[in-house]
């Protein structure tokens, strides 16, 4: 697979405040990255960054080709003076890193390149008009069709909503047709923020087969996530960031098993006891003792997750 | 072009939902109709209440509704979403000034409806310097829009320019140290030129202040925009 985004010791600060620092990552072409954190840590100026709704203060993000093997087509420059120059640039990386020179602390930063859908954490619907208003204003910008606005719906539970004036509705709602709206248009990479967030069970598992839809179509997704089971279940990677620092990277499984060395069994018997034994020989022959008391209320395998693993990098951890 | 016409109808849609911008369309209109029917006095001129009030809603329409409608796609990060779907800041603009510029001119139409003995001829007239004024007023509402941050910051702005180029015409009407000062206003001058409808001399003064007023908002938008863009 192909290296889709390429991002470089990217830096944003606000102010005095650095939010982001020096990170550096890439992302493969028709993968879902999750990006992880706590609240504050960082993501969603990180997606902004991306989409190129803010300049970052240092560094370079370089979408790699889509179709033509050639890059981005727009390309702005800013330079340390906060003087920004916007130009016609066609040719291959080799003469964009040119441009990049770290010395002379040119940062480099897309406007308009990749097709991306996107969903932000604001919601930016006309809150007057009805749902099937605001989707239908953007599908006459993306020139798509009104069956797909329909199908969209469908897929998310809003088709009775349709008419519904979107001041009216409840948040998780508006969430799903801002969704909606991210997907409208058949894009190279989605940037979903929070796609799922206060969305009850069943919902939330429509969209998951939605997003695993788009990753099927070969769409590269970024989807910002508080939910580990949600990142765990559809990520192909995560970035896990804490304080504007990625403090681990990788395949989900992989992460889980590099933190969660401690193979346990937990128990819980009849008389309340909890006891977390090791998974070994040795626990064996407890077990087949309470066992032959018929003594055991359940048993669980003490699985390695992304939880612990968030808990334990981000500061906060557990206490066991 | 297709994004402008997008914007446009965008807007439109939202108008019969949107009673803070739907209201500065109709109320001088209505205003003027209702008085022109209700009062009448001796000695006064002719379309006095056409006249007035057709100088008011140029001072006061275009520019409480556009930056209204700037400030609140700002605020709400409408803007940004249809930046984002490939609209650029000039098309945005011109989508949104274009449709306040039609609706305040349904308004002209309902004030030339309501004149009395005009010819043909001068009512296109009216129309003309209407439109002017209200260029200049739409200019001038999209410089406050882009100027602030949020709604609130928009209508602590607006409000009080209002009052200066809406109520500076009917002010100057009574008091002659402000009808000195009110000269150099577009919205004065709409008045001056709308009642002189029939005179048939040609008004270079009013035709240069508006231009001017017109070429100084023009440049204030420009250097809001530069520096703070649609952001
Ligand atoms: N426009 C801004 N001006 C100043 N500070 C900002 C701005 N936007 C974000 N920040 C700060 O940057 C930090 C990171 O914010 P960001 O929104 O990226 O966090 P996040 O990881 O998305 O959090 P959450 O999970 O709550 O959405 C926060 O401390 C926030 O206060
Ligand atoms: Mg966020």
């Amino acid at each position: 697979m192909r290296t889709f985004v390429k991002v470089d010791n990217l830096t944003h600060s606000f102010g005095e405040k650095i939010v982001l620092d020096d990170i550096s990552f890439q992302v493969k072409q028709g993968e879902i990255i999750g990006l992880l954190g706590p609240s504050g840590a960082g993501k969603t100026t990180l997606v902004n960054l991306l989409t190129g709704q803010i300049m970052p203060t240092k560094g370079t993000i370089i979408f790699e080709a889509l179709d033509t093997g050639k890059n981005l087509l727009k390309e702005s420059l800013r330079t340390e003076k906060k003087e920004t120059a916007w130009s016609d640039f066609h040719g291959d990386q080799s003469d964009l890193l040119q441009i990049l020179n770290p010395e002379k602390k040119v940062s480099f930063h897309r406007k308009k390149t990749v097709n991306a859908g996107i969903m932000m954490d604001h919601f930016g619907l006309y809150d007057r008009l009805s749902v099937w208003s605001n989707l239908k204003i953007f599908a006459k910008l993306y020139k798509v069709s009104e069956q797909r606005i329909d199908e969209l719906l469908e897929k998310t539970e809003l088709s009775q909503a349709k008419k519904t004036i979107v001041g009216k509705l409840s948040k998780g709602m508006k969430s799903r047709v801002n969704f909606c709206r991210a997907l409208l248009k058949k894009a190279d990479v989605l940037f979903l923020d929070e796609p799922t967030c206060g969305l009850d069970p069943a919902t939330t598992e429509k969209l998951h087969k939605l997003i695993a839809e788009e990753k099927k179509s070969g769409t590269t997704i970024f989807l910002t996530t508080h939910n580990m089971y949600e990142a765990r279940k559809l990520c192909d990677h995560i970035l896990l960031l804490n304080d504007g620092k990625i403090v681990e990277r990788g395949v989900p499984e992989e992460i889980c098993l590099k933190y969660c060395l401690k193979n346990q069994i937990e128990v819980i018997l009849k008389n309340g006891e909890r006891h977390e034994i090791p998974n070994t020989m040795e626990s064996a022959k407890v077990l087949a003792e309470w066992m032959k008391q018929e003594n055991i209320l359940s048993i669980h395998s003490k699985e390695p997750n992304l939880e612990t693993v968030f808990l334990y990098l981000t500061g906060k951890e557990l206490d066991q | 072009m297709k994004h402008v016409w997008i914007i446009l109808q965008k807007q439109w849609q939202d108008t019969w939902k949107n009673k803070a911008v739907l209201i500065q369309f109709i109320m001088f209109p209505i205003l003027a109709a209702i008085m022109k029917n209700s009062i009448q006095m001796d000695g006064m001129p002719v379309n006095f209440f056409v006249n007035l009030f057709a100088s008011m809603y140029v001072g006061m329409a275009p520019l409480i509704s556009t930056s209204s409608i700037i400030s609140e796609e700002k605020e709400k990060n409408t803007l940004r979403v249809l930046i984002m779907a490939d609209v650029t800041p000039k098309e945005y603009l011109l989508g949104i000034g274009s449709y306040v510029f039609c609706a305040c001119m349904f308004g002209t139409a309902v004030f030339c409806c309501l004149l009395n003995d005009v010819t043909t001829s001068k009512r296109i007239l009216f129309f003309f310097i209407m439109a002017a004024g209200i260029i200049v007023s739409v200019l001038l509402g999209a410089a406050v829009g882009v100027g602030s941050k949020n709604q609130t910051e928009a209508v602590s702005v607006s409000v009080p320019v209002m009052m200066i180029f809406s109520f500076l015409p009917m002010l100057s009407m009574f008091n002659d140290v402000i009808a000195k000062i009110a000269k150099f206003t577009y919205s004065e001058q709409v008045r001056i030129l709308v009642e002189a409808l029939g005179d048939g001399k040609i008004h270079t003064v009013g035709a240069a202040v508006i231009a001017g007023n017109m070429l100084v908002f023009a440049g204030l938008f420009w250097i809001l925009y530069r520096k703070k863009g649609l952001a």
